[in-house]
């Protein structure tokens, strides 16, 4: 019995493949973009936690030294005092042609040394502390680095993050220059008792306790929250379209349904067979959504892992590892889905009388009230998102405003298209033209969903569109001003560093060193820049708020520059007074922008930085010089001082990476932007099938009138693209309101930094044309059947009416 | 003799097997200084470092009487591993230094191990005066008396102890004057004593402080080969009798009947060495310790002198659960001869 009726059920599919494909496709839409986006954050996040592992950056509570480092007389000191440390030296080194994070630490007593993967040389005791020593790398860099003359032998291990070499901390010291430095020490686990506090036998350390979030995982929770939202948005726009799909499938059964309840199964067995049904089709949607979401996220992930990387020097691999706990949240969330898009279906199957016809219009009163009530919960939302902004603070409460900002909007879009139609009606006169706006109106309730699919994925458009135009617009403005040197050299010591200079100054106009310490700011760790006040920075720095004659108080007074992510954070603008070690408080005397730097940043003299810290690296240089000079100039440095070519780069490669850099950011966002609008057109043409079937018995009245069919299918057309149209115009506000939010808001609070909005009009026309396209082409199929409609159908519509 | 291991634990580290005997001592030593039969120890600068030599150890073990009337033994050992034959400052040297401190109770084991390394002053020993030290670890003597009057102090996360000795004998040489053989092979190593320390000072347990004084023994030892490939681990023996005298024996088990080496030092200091075979070495009871099956309870013969004692461990879960395992802990001697002193197994 169960088999047969089921089997009843089935065969509505085989003979409606195209709608049995609109749900797997729906639902396998949703799920896989919903997927995709799981993956790539669970793999970025399983990414930060290897290297905070690696790095001992989160078992462990830190000592480190606010003047930059630790000489190791202060380490062993401190173990001979008892205290059981591990040092660990850190920073960035070029090894042959590639340049890298160098990670030194004592293999003695760091508490999670990396493992050599099968097949790599053999790592005795000999090897990592003998000259000329191991370096440990990831597979990749591995054999990038082995392919180098004159390195030390390389270990590969799956243990370290991308990027990342670690060595026996005497051959990281030499590697990085830095003979008799520590950046930080491990506080290791089971220290003996009796113990003089640290804080009395090194007063000038700072000890950090362990971290409970990695700094990278919390710097980058803005970056994987916009992606989960966006995840989410492709969810809810993929439920649009299975819900139109099982609502039809519902609606074109009921004859199969009334025919199974008289011949006995009951209202429950048949409720129960419809569950297992849409279970079924759930779990094979869900199969092809996770196959789906698996590709999506591995052609996403390795823009995602470069963005991460550019954006926060979070190191991320591009691999992607298949998890399976990924694969089971996938399903469920596939059979959540086809739950909340089936349940009306199945709950107006059980309100069904028996014998009740395939009665539609009985519908149209319920439309009323739900829309008043559906216009009243998006003012709810609307207020309860700025409520959020206005109470609360962080990046969550301007997630909650974008969220109540658009739920809220896309519920009032139906009132609010019903109130604009209904306005056109009543200047209307012509009978033709009264009765399509009135037919319009009547069947907004039926497109409602597919409509608000499609605002929300034309606003997120405009919105995300808008931040990113304006974004890029003000970060190559901010590239042009804050690169004014034609030519950035780098020194292998200080040494060379100096020979460099000495060298540079008489053959170019102006030689602008670049040094700078770590060292903490206002409590936390922050980059002190040294910087000659040069006529070049004096007309190109980007300063957005400034004392009056700032440069020469730079010089003279020994005030400040604070980067905006740090003026934000700490509230430090000009008058304020900065915090920088433990005993220098200078005062701020400007704030410049800084986009893409995760940190704190000072700028101070030269000869304060100078004066203030010992060991400042002296190798980095900006040389000014005619443009023309350039490529000579490169090939002179090269050759003199047996520099690589990454060591010696021009202005415009800079701008060239720092904008791919960037390109690349906004790089997922786009694709998913463009999906989410595939899949609103998508929605509109599953919602117009849905209304098919009721259109029959509307239209026929209106045929008989004596409007051809030909016209009839024409009004159909006209009619999906001014829907698609109005709101498309409902969507520009919408996302212009986004991209304000984005900008002004979330930014502010994600990276800490303010971006001004540029609008860009001919992206909103091309989005407009766009909108009516996908209007036009949702309404093509139903448009071309009407046309083709045998008029002995259109006749039945009457033969049938009782 | 005690045959002491090199820093091997950064096998572990690297991941490799170490196949051939016990921690790697039977490999060949490239380079590395061999003992010599006939060379003539001299103080104090033999109480110093011999980088020259793959592995070395100043080894202190004391069994105590609290002043609560209970039994306690301590154990203070510092070891050099060297991995090439030469010193050197900084970092870059190839010195490394790994110790071991314990303190053991009639019911509680407590131990630590630090591992550090030379040439930067984290850890050493120098000889004017003599001081042997890692982190806060210490074996400290006073200028111009060698090692006869030390100061010891070490601390772990659950214990301390620190402790003043004096030595109330002359020092030791064991098997030809110093040269000790280690198997039948002829592997060696120089190896002398300080067994005659008489001790007082405190420990410091989970409940508080105790005064302790008792008997100390210093063990000294360095070579680059001490074992043959086929010598799995070891029982040794230091021994207090009541009557003054004392005994350190040795047998290395391979997978015959093993090697034995004895050394028995009369009340007045004089020493007689006994050969291969002299020393005779029966486990009575074992203990499971640490998942594995280990001879806690003895019966130590040596015929020659009329020894014929059990010797039984004060606490028999005196594991050592350092990053290479071994059993070492105070025991107590019944039969023949009454007294106290320190056992060690390795390789169970």
């Amino acid at each position: 019995m169960t088999r047969v009726a089921l089997a009843a059920l089935l065969s509505h599919w085989r003979r409606q493949p195209l709608q049995l494909l609109t749900l797997l496709i729906g639902l396998a839409l949703a799920t896989g973009l919903w997927s995709a986006v799981q993956a790539i954050n669970a793999e970025a996040r399983a990414s930060y936690a290897q290297a905070a592992a690696q790095l001992g950056r989160s078992d462990h509570a830190l000592l480190s030294a606010p003047s930059g480092w630790i000489a190791r007389k202060d380490y062993v000191a401190l173990r001979r005092a008892g205290w059981k440390l591990s040092p660990v030296l850190e920073g960035r080194a070029r090894l042959g042609e590639i340049a890298a994070t160098v990670v030194g630490v004592d293999f003695l007593s760091y508490p999670k040394p990396p493992e050599a993967d099968a097949g790599a040389p053999e790592v005795t005791p000999e090897r990592i502390f003998l000259a000329p020593g191991l370096l440990f790398a990831p597979p990749e860099l591995a054999v990038q680095l082995a392919a180098q003359p004159d390195l030390p032998p390389v270990v590969a291990t799956a243990d370290l993050p991308p990027g990342v070499v670690m060595t026996e901390i005497s051959l990281a010291q030499y590697l990085l220059d830095r003979a008799g430095q520590i950046d930080r020490l491990l506080v290791l686990d089971a220290q003996p008792i009796n113990l003089r506090p640290l804080a009395e036998l090194a007063p000038d350390l700072v000890l950090t306790p362990p971290e409970r979030g990695t700094e990278t995982a919390r710097l980058t929770d803005s970056f994987h929250l916009n992606l989960t939202a966006f995840g989410l948005l492709s969810f809810a726009v993929g439920l649009f379209i299975v819900h139109g799909t099982i609502g039809l499938a519902f609606q074109q059964r009921r004859a199969m349904f009334r025919t199974m309840r008289a011949l006995g199964i009951s209202l429950r067995h048949l409720t129960w067979l419809l569950i297992a049904e849409l279970g079924l089709l759930a779990l094979v949607a869900g199969l092809l959504g996770l196959v789906l979401g698996y590709l999506v996220a591995a052609a996403l992930l390795p823009d995602v892992a470069a963005t991460l990387r550019g954006l926060y020097g979070a190191p991320v691999s591009g691999g992607l590892t298949l998890r399976p706990l990924w694969a089971l949240s996938g399903l469920g969330i596939a059979l959540i889905g086809a739950a909340i898009a089936g349940a009306q279906g199945v709950w107006r199957l059980h309100a069904m009388p028996l014998l009740a016809s395939a009665e539609q219009r009985a519908w149209a009163g319920v439309a009323v009230r739900r829309a008043r009530f559906q216009a009243l919960a998006g003012l709810a939302l609307l207020a309860a998102g700025g409520a959020a902004i206005w109470l609360f603070d962080g990046l969550v409460a301007g997630f909650a405003l974008l969220a109540g900002l658009m739920l809220g909007a896309a519920l009032l879009l139906p009132a609010l298209l019903d109130l604009v139609l209904a306005l056109i009606q009543r200047r209307t006169r012509a009978p033709v033209a009264q009765w399509i706006w009135a037919d319009m109106r009547a069947q907004l309730p039926g497109l409602s969903l597919a409509l608000m699919a499609l605002l929300l994925a034309l606003a997120t458009n405009i919105g995300v569109g808008t931040m990113v135009s304006s974004f890029r617009l003000t970060f190559t403005g901010w590239l042009d001003q804050r690169l004014a040197a034609e030519l950035y050299v780098t020194a292998r010591t200080d040494e060379q560093g100096a020979a460099l200079h000495r060298w540079l100054e008489q053959r170019v106009d102006a030689v602008l060193p670049v040094r700078s310490v770590d060292a903490l700011i206002a409590g936390q760790y922050g980059e002190v820049v040294g910087m000659r006040a040069h006529e070049t920075y004096r007309r190109n720095w980007p300063l957005i708020a400034a004392a009056p004659q700032v440069w020469e108080r730079l010089d003279a007074s020994g005030g400040v520059l604070v980067n905006e992510q740090l003026a934000r954070r700490e509230n430090l603008w000009p008058g304020a007074q900065v915090t920088i070690g433990t005993d220098w408080h200078p005062e701020v005397i400007g704030v410049y922008s800084d986009y893409g730097n995760p940190v704190g940043q000072i700028i101070v003299s030269l000869d304060t930085l100078l004066a203030r810290f010992d060991g400042v690296p002296y190798r980095q240089f900006g040389v000014r010089i005619a443009p023309d000079r350039v490529p000579a100039l490169v090939t002179e440095i090269r050759a003199q001082f047996d520099l690589p070519a990454s060591a010696v780069v021009d202005q415009a490669e800079i701008k060239a990476r720092s904008l791919a850099v960037f390109e690349k950011t906004f790089l997922v966002t786009g694709a998913l932007n463009v999906l989410t609008l595939g899949v609103a057109a998508f929605a509109i043409l599953t919602s117009l099938l849905t209304l098919w079937g009721m259109r029959l018995p509307q239209l026929a009245p209106v045929w008989a009138l004596g409007l051809t069919r030909a016209r009839l299918a024409r009004l159909e057309l006209l009619r999906s693209v001014v829907l698609a149209g109005l709101t498309a115009l409902a969507a520009l506000p919408l996302g212009l309101l986004l991209a304000w939010v984005l900008l002004a808001v979330i930014n502010v609070k994600a990276f800490g930094w303010r971006l001004p909005i540029y609008l860009f009009s001919g992206d909103w026309l091309l989005l407009l044309a766009l909108a009516l396209l996908a209007g036009a082409l949702a309404a093509a199929l139903p448009a071309h059947r009407l046309r083709r409609t045998p008029p002995a159908d259109l006749l039945k519509v009457f033969a049938n009416e009782r | 003799m005690n045959v002491r291991w090199p820093v091997l634990v950064l096998c572990l580290l690297a991941g490799s097997a170490h196949a051939q005997g016990f921690a790697g001592l039977g490999t060949t030593a490239d380079g590395f200084a061999i003992p010599q039969r006939g060379t003539a120890l001299s103080f104090p600068r033999d109480h110093g470092p011999h980088p020259k030599y793959r592995i070395e150890w100043w080894y202190l073990t004391a069994t105590l009487q609290g002043e609560d009337g209970r039994d306690y033994g301590i154990q203070w050992t510092l070891f050099r591993s060297s991995l090439a034959p030469r010193d050197g400052q900084g970092w870059e040297t190839p010195q490394l230094w790994m110790a071991h401190a314990a303190l053991t109770t009639p019911d509680a084991h407590y131990l630590d191990e630090r591992l550090a390394r030379g040439g930067i002053g984290q850890a050493g020993v120098s000889i004017a005066p003599f001081h042997a030290y890692i982190d806060n670890w210490e074996m400290q003597g006073h200028e111009g008396s060698g090692i006869s009057d030390l100061t010891l102090s070490a601390s772990g996360p659950e214990f301390a102890y620190d402790l003043t000795l004096k030595a109330a004998g002359p020092l030791v040489l064991h098997g030809d004057g110093g040269y000790s053989v280690k198997s039948a092979a002829g592997q060696a190593s120089y190896y002398y004593s300080q067994p005659h320390y008489e001790g007082r000072g405190t420990i410091t347990l989970p409940e508080g402080e105790i005064a302790v004084s008792g008997l100390g023994w210093l063990d000294r030892e360095w070579s680059s080969q001490p074992l043959a490939s086929d010598q799995t681990g070891w029982d040794w023996f230091s021994l207090s009798f009541d009557s003054g005298a004392r005994m350190m024996g040795f047998r290395l088990r391979d997978d015959m009947s093993g090697y034995t080496s004895a050394t028995w030092i009369a009340p007045d200091g004089n020493t007689s060495a006994l050969p291969d075979g002299a020393l005779k070495l029966t486990p009575l009871a074992a203990s499971s310790v640490a998942g594995r099956e280990v001879p806690t309870r003895w019966r130590v013969e040596l015929p020659a002198r009329d020894l014929d004692v059990t010797v039984s461990a004060l606490n028999p879960q005196s594991w050592m659960d350092t990053s290479f395992p071994y059993w070492e802990g105070p025991v107590t001697v019944s039969g023949s001869h009454m007294g106290r002193g320190y056992l060690e197994m390795t390789g169970y």
